[in-house]
């Protein structure tokens, strides 16, 4: 991992991600619900982007777009510099694979493995050696503070500790975009602040590009902006850089 | 490099199955049960469907056409004799007497002592005691282990209660004089030291029923390669009489014999079918409620980048690797039982692990892991990342 500058002139470098006229309808029975509706979005590389918003207001299909998860109605999406919204579904997990790390509200460990080898998961779709990987992992963790747990299995970790060693596997393949859906949605004040504080370190110091769902204001204020969306709607943009 | 590639997802693999240790370790259990069981019924399938011995190659059995339990006329032997190619001839009958109790059995023969020993120089009596047989009417002789089964000794009097022919006096007891103890003249052929022979004589005069006739005959033939048409030639003597008969190899009579409980590959098979149909409904329902658990955890596989594809083919990895780590324990552990079963049976079933069985077992192994794999690894292939993850 390189230690980057955030990108501050959006003006003349691309987007990392430019959302124009992104819809999604969900169709149940005869029942159609858009969730999101005709979304334009810029996000520049380096950028830490919270998503705000009452639930059903469509921010985390949103983030499911952003990351590949899910596909728009309508619109486009360019991410990476690549055009992913017509993406067949393999297409899609090998771009997730390269540019995309995820950290979960649960953590979404897999209990029967170490530490070390939950990091080391994102590293089995690439053509690195098992010392390589071993490697790569134990950087991971020593980045996120969790060198002395490498051999523990989740259920001997903290929550957030286990979201430490979630946010370990998610930048341990040094993706171009951190997705966090609620990251401190499970965790006490305490944890919550030391998990945003890395968050917040990942991205400034090693301009690491993160967009964030949360319902918590708190944590949006370690974003350097936030947005927030409402009946599938961007309707406010604000943040501590927003003004800058 | 593929073999890495492959090799990188074990750790993997071995994390689903160790996720809950006691359902693993109990699908492992029942799946190594029904492959030990397997491997004893194949050993026993492969036992009747194989020659294992050179002994008896140049021996044919000449019995009746309509049925084993017929009883051919005694007189026919000369006839037997006088085909071409035939080297000797004798003859035996079943008496099926018990000893004490009806699950004392073992086989008991009236016999031609001089003829039918001529005929088994495997059957290995010290000539005293040959002697001995050939002088005493009542006289009778068992194998080694039937000896030390019961404790019988040379001068012993053995009672045998009749099944099937009564004494001529009413009584269904026949009392031999154990004149003899014989030996198997290789490791193999125990299960020959199971037997009794005694006197057709001292038992065709005794009996109520059934004078003149004797079981079946036993022909030496001068040529092994030419055993079919003597076979046919001493058939021919005696078709269209009221006594047909049926003259096979030694081998194919044993078999035959021993087809009369049924077909033994049949029963096997059937066995066998009912085991694997209940172990796929077993397996199959454990991978299926293993793998709805794990959606979250697939999901997340997903997520990072795994393709449907390799999250097909992970869940069914996993399900041929509990088959085969259960399976080939199963296999071993019926490996480890035959000599037990050996020893138990005095050599009877003196049943050996073929190749065959090892390779139809992992075959069986790997089409079994398939079945019970395919449809939850189908449903994980099919997963919806966003329901999956929204707990949908």
């Amino acid at each position: 991992m390189t230690e980057r500058a955030p990108n501050q002139d959006a003006d003349r470098t691309p987007p990392l991600v430019a959302i124009r006229g992104v819809s999604k309808v969900y169709e149940r029975g005869r029942e159609r619900i858009e969730v999101l509706h005709h979304v334009d979005l810029d996000i520049p590389e380096g950028d830490f982007l919270a998503l705000m918003g009452p639930s059903g207001s469509g921010k985390s299909t949103l983030l499911n777009m952003i990351a590949g998860l899910d596909v728009p109605t309508e619109g486009t999406l360019r991410v990476a510099g690549r055009q992913i919204e017509g993406l067949s579904a393999t297409e899609l997990a090998r771009w997730r694979a390269a540019h995309v790390g995820f950290v979960f509200q649960f953590y979404n460990l897999l209990p029967a493995l170490s530490a070390q080898k939950n990091v080391e998961l994102p590293l089995l779709l690439t053509r690195l050696s098992a010392a390589q990987r071993r490697r790569h992992a134990a950087i991971a963790l020593q980045l996120v503070g969790l060198s002395d747990r490498a051999t523990h299995k989740p259920n001997e970790l903290s929550g957030g500790q286990q979201q430490r060693v979630a946010i370990a596997r998610a930048i341990v393949s040094d993706p171009t975009l951190l997705v966090c859906d609620e990251p401190t949605g499970d965790l006490d004040r305490h944890s919550a602040e030391e998990v945003l504080a890395l968050l917040q370190r990942l991205n400034r110091e090693y301009g690491k590009t993160m967009i964030m769902v949360t319902h918590d204001p708190k944590a949006a204020e370690f974003a350097r902006r936030t947005l927030h969306l409402d009946k599938g709607t961007l309707v406010e943009q604000a943040g501590p850089d927003a003004s800058s | 490099m593929r073999r890495h590639k492959g090799v990188k997802y074990l750790p993997l693999l071995l994390a689903a199955l160790l996720r809950k240790k006691a359902r693993t370790l109990l699908t492992l259990l029942s799946v190594a049960a029904a492959f030990a069981l397997f491997g004893m019924l194949d050993a026993v399938r492969v036992a009747f469907d194989s020659p294992q011995s050179m002994v008896g190659i140049d021996r044919l059995i000449t019995s009746s056409r309509l049925s084993l339990i017929q009883p051919l006329p005694s007189a026919d032997l000369a006839r037997i004799q006088s085909v071409p190619g035939v080297k000797a001839v004798t003859f035996a009958s079943w008496f099926g007497g018990i000893y004490q109790d009806p699950k004392n059995f073992f086989p008991n023969f009236p016999v031609d002592p001089e003829s039918y020993l001529d005929m088994y120089p495997e059957l290995v009596l010290p000539k005293a005691q040959r002697q001995a047989f050939l002088n005493t009417r009542t006289g009778a002789v068992v194998g080694r282990s039937l000896a030390d089964q019961f404790g019988w000794q040379i001068g012993d009097k053995i009672p045998l209660k009749a099944t099937i022919y009564p004494n001529r006096d009413g009584s269904a007891v026949w009392t031999f004089d154990l004149v003899g103890i014989f030996q198997a003249a290789e490791p193999e052929l125990r299960g020959t030291e199971k037997q009794m022979l005694f006197h057709h004589d001292y038992f065709d005069e005794g009996r109520d029923l059934g004078q003149g006739t004797i079981g079946w005959y036993i022909e030496r033939v001068a040529d092994p390669a030419r055993a079919d048409r003597v076979a046919q030639a001493i058939d021919r003597q005696f078709a269209n009489s009221a006594f047909e008969t049926r003259t096979q190899s030694e081998r194919e009579f044993q078999l035959s014999f021993a087809k009369q409980i049924g077909d033994i590959g049949l029963i096997v098979k059937a066995i066998m079918g009912a085991v694997f149909f209940t172990l796929v409904l077993l397996t199959g329902n454990t991978m299926g409620q293993s793998i709805r658990e794990r959606i979250p955890e697939l999901a997340v596989l997903k997520t990072i980048g795994f393709t449907n594809r390799a999250v097909l083919l992970l869940v069914l990895a996993e399900a041929v690797l509990l088959l085969l780590i259960g399976g080939l324990l199963g296999m071993g552990m019926a490996r480890l039982s035959l000599p037990a079963i050996r020893e138990a049976t005095s050599g009877q079933f003196d049943l050996t692990m073929q190749t065959e069985t090892w390779i139809l077992a992992v075959g069986l192994m790997t089409v079994i892991g398939i079945a019970v794999g395919l449809p939850p690894a189908l449903k994980a292939m099919r997963l919806s990342i966003v329901d999956a993850l929204a707990g949908r």
